[in-house]
Parts: C-alpha cells; structure tokens; sequence
C-alpha cells in the first residue's frame, strides 16, 4: 500500500482536549490552516467525560459539544483521530511529522456511524469510557457524542464472531468492516506545532497508599465519579459500583498522590480541591440523603468564583475534615474503613463510608522523547524557556504548548493558555513571512 | 488545650536538632501515612509536632513521645520537607533533660554506657557466638572488617544470621575479618532516643578503633548500623566504604565469585526494613539475592518506599509493645495470607519481632522468617 501525499499546513495541533481545539479554532479563524491530531478514536479530551464544571456548574459535554462541532466542520481545520505522532522533525524550518494512523478495522470513507455493526457485534466487554463501570461491544461508536461517528473495533476482544466473517461485516451496509487494516503511516507538513497533550490520573497510588484495599470496588478514582455523575453515565444515576446499592455515605480523599515525593508528584494537581467540591455538591442533589466528607490536608480554592464555590458547599452541609485518612479495611457490607487523626480533639477516629473517591494527582499523559524535541521539566511536564512572560514557549523553536501538558490546570485556564499559544503562533508565522519576503 | 505555650521549648526543640520544627504546616498528612493508623493508638505525629511547636505540656507520655518508629514514612510524604525524625529526635532529647524516659530505654542507655551494647550482656561475650567459628581477626591484608549488629552478637536467633552469613562469605572466598570485643554498638538508636550524649560516646569509640585499625571497608550486617557508618559517622571522622551484606552478597552472585548450586524451593515474600530501604534506597540486592537463591518472590503488598515498619525503629525495639499495637503482628498475616512459606528480611530487628509474631499468631509451621542471608547459605552446600 503506498503511503497517502503529504499534506501541508501552518499549525500541527498534537491533542484536541479543549485545549488543543481552542487553539486549533483561534488559529482557524485568523486564516491559518490547521491539522489536529489525537490518539483517541473521537475530539474532546478529558472534559468531554466529565459531569458538570466548577464553579459554573454548566454541562460540561453541553459546552465541549459546539467546540468540537465548530473545530471538525471549521474548513481550516484537518482532524486526524485515533492516531500516534511517530516523529516531528525540523527540516528546513518547517516540521515534517510522520503520524502512525492506527487500524480502526473500520474503513473511515464507507463508514456513516449507523451503528448496525454496534448492534449486532455479540460481545459486551467494559465500557472505559464510562470508567469500567458500563458495558460496550466490541465494535462501536465510542460515545453518543464522539466526533467523528465512526465505528471502531477493539482487536483485543474481538474474535471474529461467525464464519467467514463476523456478524458486525455481515451487518455493514456499506462494506465497511476490513479486518485486514494495518497501521499507516503519513506525513503532515507544518509550519508550527503545539502540544497540548494533557493528563492522565496517577495509576499506582491506591496500590501504594493502601496496600491491600487497593483494588476494592467501591475505591474509585475521581473520573470514575465524574461518569457516575454524567448525564450518560452507566447507571443513569449514582450507584455504588460493588453491589449496585445507593450510596449513603460518600468520602473524598484529597491530595491522593498530589504533593507525594514518593509518587514523584511534588506539585500540587490544582484541580482536585475545585473538581471534588463540585463533585459533592453534585451528589447532594442526587443522593439528598447522603453524608458526604471530603477529606483534605488544605484547601486551595484560587480561581475567580473558587472561594465562594467553597463555602457554598459548606453551607450545604457538605462536612469537610482536615485529615490524612488512610483506607484500612472493608466491611462485609462493602463499605470501606478508615482511620484518621481528628486534630481538634486528638482522639484516633475509625469510620466507615459506604465508597470512597480518590482525588488522584495528575500526571503527563505524554512524553516527546523519541518523537519531538520538546524539553521535559523534572516534574514531566513541557518545559517552559520562559515560564512568566511566554509560558507557551518549549525548548525548540516553533514548537508551542498549551493545556495541562504545560503543567496542571483548570478548564479556564487552559482556555486562556490555549489561546496565548494561537497568539504566539501566529506571532511566529508572521515573522517567518516576513522574513521570507525580505 | 493544655496550658500555656512556652516559646523556649520550641527554641529548646529547634536547637536539640528539630531545626525543621516551624516549617511544619499541621496539614496531617504525616499523620495520615504514619504505620500507628493500622491499629489503635493515641499516638499522633502531627499532633506530637504542635505540642512542640507551641512549647505546651501533653505529649511527654511513653506512648506518645516514644511512639515513633522513625520508618520515615511521613518524612517521605511531607510537603513541605520537614526533616520529621530530626524533631522527634529534639523533642526525646528535651524530654531526656527532665528525665522523661521510659525506664526500657534507661535500662538499654546503661548497658550502652557500661558494655557497649544494649542487651545487658557482658563484653566479654560479644563474639561468642562465633567461638567454633575460628574467625579471622582483622589485620592489615585483610579487605573488609566485617561489623556484627550487638542484636546478631547475643541473640540466640539472631546469631544464626552471623554464622549464615559467614559461611557465604567463605564459600565465596571473601576477604574478611573481625575486631571482636572491642566494638561497641553503632548507637543509631540510642540517637533516636534523644540521648545524643551516648550516641556521641559509642560512635567516637568505634570511629577511633576502626581508624586505628586501618579499616577500610566494612560489611555491616544491620540496616541501622549502615544508616550511623554511612550518613552518621563521616562527621565524626569515619569515612569507609560501608556495604550492607545483602549488597555484598548480590554482588559475589552477579560476579559470579559465590556459585549457587542448591535452590531453595520455597515462596518467600520480602519485607523491606525501613532502614535499608526508605533511608538508604536499597530495594534490589536483597530481591536479588532471594532470586539468586532460587526462591520464588511473592508480593504481600506495601512494598519497598511503602513498605509497612515492624515496629521496632526509634528505640521501640527495646519497649514493650501490646500485642494488638504490633505492626509486625499485621506483617506475618500479610505474608501468610500472600501465601508466602518464608519471610524474608534483612535487618535483625525486623526479624527479632517477626519471629515473635510468627508464634504468636500460630504460624509457627506454615511459615519461617529467615534473613536474606540465612535463605542463600541453603542454596550453598556446607564446607
């Protein structure tokens, strides 16, 4: 197979979270023409899945939605999903990227999201969108929302259900389905690059903090709790996912894996006090009846509306508790027990809390070794040649960052970076054209 | 809240050697990753540190100023840095100037001062536990002096971990020899007592003897004397190539000097000691040397930076502990429930106070507790 022409454009975007579509659009709009890449199989990065934002409290997939609408029918913007940057060179000052397309067993042309492969595919394996809780088939749309509606197979799972072929190509009214695919690679030439990789959540802090109860169900992570809170979350309301049961009892530890030099995570996440407050404060609606307890070693409510936010949750009776608490035991019932200091009195206090939300630190969803030269800080992320006054700026020449890939932030702030990295790209492209008239 | 806050204690802390004691910003996330919040206890280290801060009576009990093993667990944790050990250390050393001391640990400062070691066994006995040995003594051709934790010197179990070790080292053909009744006691916790006095006393006694000898490199067999020889000493004028023996012993497998031809068939989960791990951020070697001695590892959980304190750092392997406190009593039941068929350690406090709680929790059949020494001289036949 001979590999497709190259294509040529001003910016190459790596990741289309919200920061990398903000910047993509700032940049689309002042006449730029833009390629964005992701490696997930649709646009939205994180915010996508999450539930509601703090402090607005808007639908988060409500106000992500028009964005990746706008950035995929923009017509200065190329979107290239489910595919992996391979290398990003400076030749003659311009980059030549070479991304590895990776085989979605699904020919994207034919393909028109109909879904009839999702509904006859016989295989339900968990749903990582929806945190593991929920079920998906094999092949399928990744989300009611994906941008783009294309159908994508799991290889790992699927095991070519019937003979010759598999109920989801017996189903395909376009003769989508090629299980032959192969990963492909292609060139994008650009002028520009920004990175605006993101985050993942610590993996191995439960692990770590609480040894033998790592691993209980009812221990989630905080993007499990955000689905379990979503308007399309797996149970449509919140349950606990060991036994299914509502909740009476929910508990929040702050700081889980964030400031722990032995996590290598010196920094603080920035979000995690902001995103759980929210998060009970969603809960206190779902589940009126249940006590909720966050429990933290401070408070750091540092954005516009943050402190308010605050004490809003305070005053909605949400019970805030300035310990370390550490997650000794389960119940037979399948609540989780914790101790912890109550530093007013002294007095050692064990309580149990019918699941638990870990707000786990953030951590670079991507390094550029091998692949970009991009400077790495001691922390993993982005390196910042002059972090105060030109915060988007990498260690190469031409090549930008925006986003949490550049340290840990809010959606605001992200936003806002989002656009200063448009703003210095273009800044950088009208200065090479100068250059190259003179 | 008790009484009324003196700002000359918290001076007095910060001038015992709790420089770090003001940094503390009381967020309780020490407390929160302390060993003490697997059991039931009163003992609180964020607590313990605002008594000193704000110079207030409340925390001179046993329970509570004597209660950290110093694991370290919190010092790795703390966000601001706060060098926890050291302010513990300042405020045992403000209690010791009242008198504030359990009597266990006056008892084991006695015996320090008058036989150099803690057990309150003569001198003269310190190397009986190699008297059919036929030891070398250390001279001038000899490569490594070879340092015997007191613990490994009178402790009938503890012994067996000397004799292994030594049988390795001839097997492998090592260079070694032993001052013998001289030494003394590293004092790496008696230090941790807040009695600097002793600490000073033991350490310039042995710093003086090995210098004179022209030691030049020492095979320590404790955790806590490698903690004094290398981050303690070389203040004092004892600087010398120190190597845990677990080190020693990965090395002659990886160089192919010490040739395992046994194995030993066995699941063996590893407990990290606090001290060769957290402290001194030696987590490979001993894991080599089980895997060098055929042994199949088992995970049991919390392991190496996060591995879980037996309880015995900080002076507490001299105090009585109740059997519901013990954390080493937790340790075993992890290692048995991981299914392990072997504990292995390579400290001798850990393995004192892991082979009590073997029996008493009726494990006496189903597991075995042996340092990562005593699991390799199996693998090796006898001379």
């Amino acid at each position: 197979m001979t590999s497709p022409a190259p294509q040529d454009f001003d910016a190459l975007v790596v990741g289309a979270g919200i920061g990398g579509l903000q910047t993509a659009l700032d940049l689309a709009e002042q006449g730029y023409k833009v390629a964005v890449v992701d490696r997930d199989p649709s646009i939205g990065g994180k915010m996508i899945r999450l539930s509601k934002v703090f402090p607005t409290l808007d639908c988060s997939s409500c106000i992500t939605t028009p964005k990746m609408a706008a950035a995929a029918h923009h017509r200065n913007i190329t979107i290239h999903t489910y595919c992996e940057p391979k290398s990003v060179a400076k030749v003659n000052g311009r980059f030549e990227a070479t991304i590895t397309q990776k085989p979605r067993y699904v020919i994207a042309e034919k393909c028109t999201g109909c879904r009839l492969c999702e509904y006859a595919c016989p295989t339900y394996v968990p749903d990582e969108e929806q945190g593991g809780f929920g079920a998906r088939k094999v092949i399928r749309v990744p989300f009611s929302n994906a941008i783009p509606q294309l159908a994508v197979l799991d290889a790992e799972n699927c095991w070519i259900c019937g003979k010759p072929a598999g109920k989801c190509m017996e189903a395909c009214p376009t003769d989508a389905i090629d299980y032959f695919q192969k990963p492909q690679d292609f060139t994008i030439r650009a002028r520009a690059v920004v990175l605006s990789t993101g985050y993942e959540l610590i993996p191995d802090y439960s692990a770590k903090a609480f040894g033998p109860m790592s691993g209980h169900p009812n221990l989630i992570t905080s993007l499990q709790m955000e689905r379990l809170l979503a308007p399309h979350g797996p149970y449509m309301r919140v349950l606990r996912p060991g036994d299914g049961k509502e909740p009476s009892s929910i508990a929040f530890i702050q700081c889980a894996g964030s400031r722990d030099h032995t996590l290598g995570v010196p920094y603080c996440s920035r979000v995690c006090c902001m995103y759980s407050i929210k998060q009970a404060m969603l809960l206190s609606g779902a589940l009126p009846l249940a006590d909720i307890t966050i429990y933290y070693i401070d408070i750091r409510a540092f954005g516009k509306n943050y402190e308010q936010f605050y004490q809003n949750a305070q005053a909605m009776g949400i019970e805030f508790v300035k310990a370390k608490p550490s997650v000794v035991s389960a119940t037979p019932e399948g609540s989780l027990v914790m101790k912890y200091e109550n530093q007013e009195t002294g007095e050692s206090v064990t309580r149990e809390h019918d699941m638990v939300v870990q707000a786990l630190a953030l951590v670079p969803a991507w390094n550029p070794a091998g692949v970009i030269d991009a400077g790495v800080a001691d922390d993993g992320f982005l390196k910042a040649t002059s972090p105060k006054l030109q915060p988007t700026l990498t260690t190469q020449e031409g090549v930008f960052m925006a986003g949490v890939s550049a340290g840990p932030k809010d959606i605001v702030d992200a936003i806002v970076e989002a656009g200063a990295a448009a703003m210095e790209v273009s800044n950088y492209l009208t200065a090479q054209h100068a250059a190259a008239a003179e | 809240m008790p009484d009324t806050p003196f700002f000359e204690v918290n001076e007095a802390i910060r001038s015992l050697g709790g420089e770090d004691l003001n940094l503390c910003m009381q967020c309780g996330t020490c407390s929160g990753v302390c060993p003490w919040r697997n059991v039931e206890t009163e003992f609180f280290i964020r607590r313990l540190i605002r008594f000193g801060q704000l110079g207030v009576e409340g925390s001179e009990s046993e329970e509570v100023l004597f209660g950290c093993t110093t694991c370290g667990r919190c010092v790795d944790n703390c966000p601001r840095g706060v060098a926890i050990i050291d302010v513990v250390k300042g405020m045992r050393a403000m209690g010791a100037e009242v008198g504030a001391m359990p009597a266990t640990l006056k008892a084991a400062a006695g015996s320090l001062e008058s036989h150099g070691n803690p057990w309150g066994e003569p001198r003269a006995k310190r190397f009986d536990w190699a008297k059919d040995l036929d030891l070398p003594p250390f001279g001038p051709d000899t490569e490594y002096l070879l340092s015997v934790c007191c613990t490994s010197c009178y402790d009938a179990r503890s012994r067996k971990i000397a004799r292994a070790l030594v049988q390795v080292l001839r097997a492998a053909g090592v260079s070694f020899g032993v001052i013998g009744t001289d030494e003394n006691c590293c004092g790496e916790a008696i230090r941790k007592t807040g009695n600097e006095e002793a600490f000073g006393r033991l350490a310039e006694a042995n710093v003086s003897l090995f210098n004179g000898r022209g030691v030049k490199k020492i095979i320590v067999t404790s955790p806590h004397c490698f903690h004094t020889y290398t981050k303690e000493y070389p203040a004092l004028g004892g600087e010398w190539e120190v190597i845990h023996h677990s080190q020693l012993l990965a090395q002659l497998v990886a160089d192919g000097r010490l040739k395992v031809e046994g194995k030993v068939a066995a699941k063996v989960a590893y407990h990290d000691p606090c001290y060769l791990g957290r402290h001194s951020r030696i987590f490979d070697e001993p894991r080599a040397v089980l895997g060098a001695a055929g042994a199949t590892a088992v995970e049991m959980g919390r392991e190496r930076d996060f591995s879980l304190c037996c309880g015995g750092g900080g002076g507490r392997v001299w105090m009585e502990t109740a059997h519901d406190q013990r954390f080493s009593v937790l340790r075993v039941r992890e290692a048995a429930e991981a299914g392990a068929e072997v504990l292995a350690t390579a400290c001798p406090y850990c393995l004192t106070l892991l082979e009590d709680s073997r029996k008493t929790e009726g494990f006496e059949d189903s597991l075995e507790v042996l340092d990562v020494a005593e699991v390799l001289a199996r693998a090796i036949p006898p001379a």
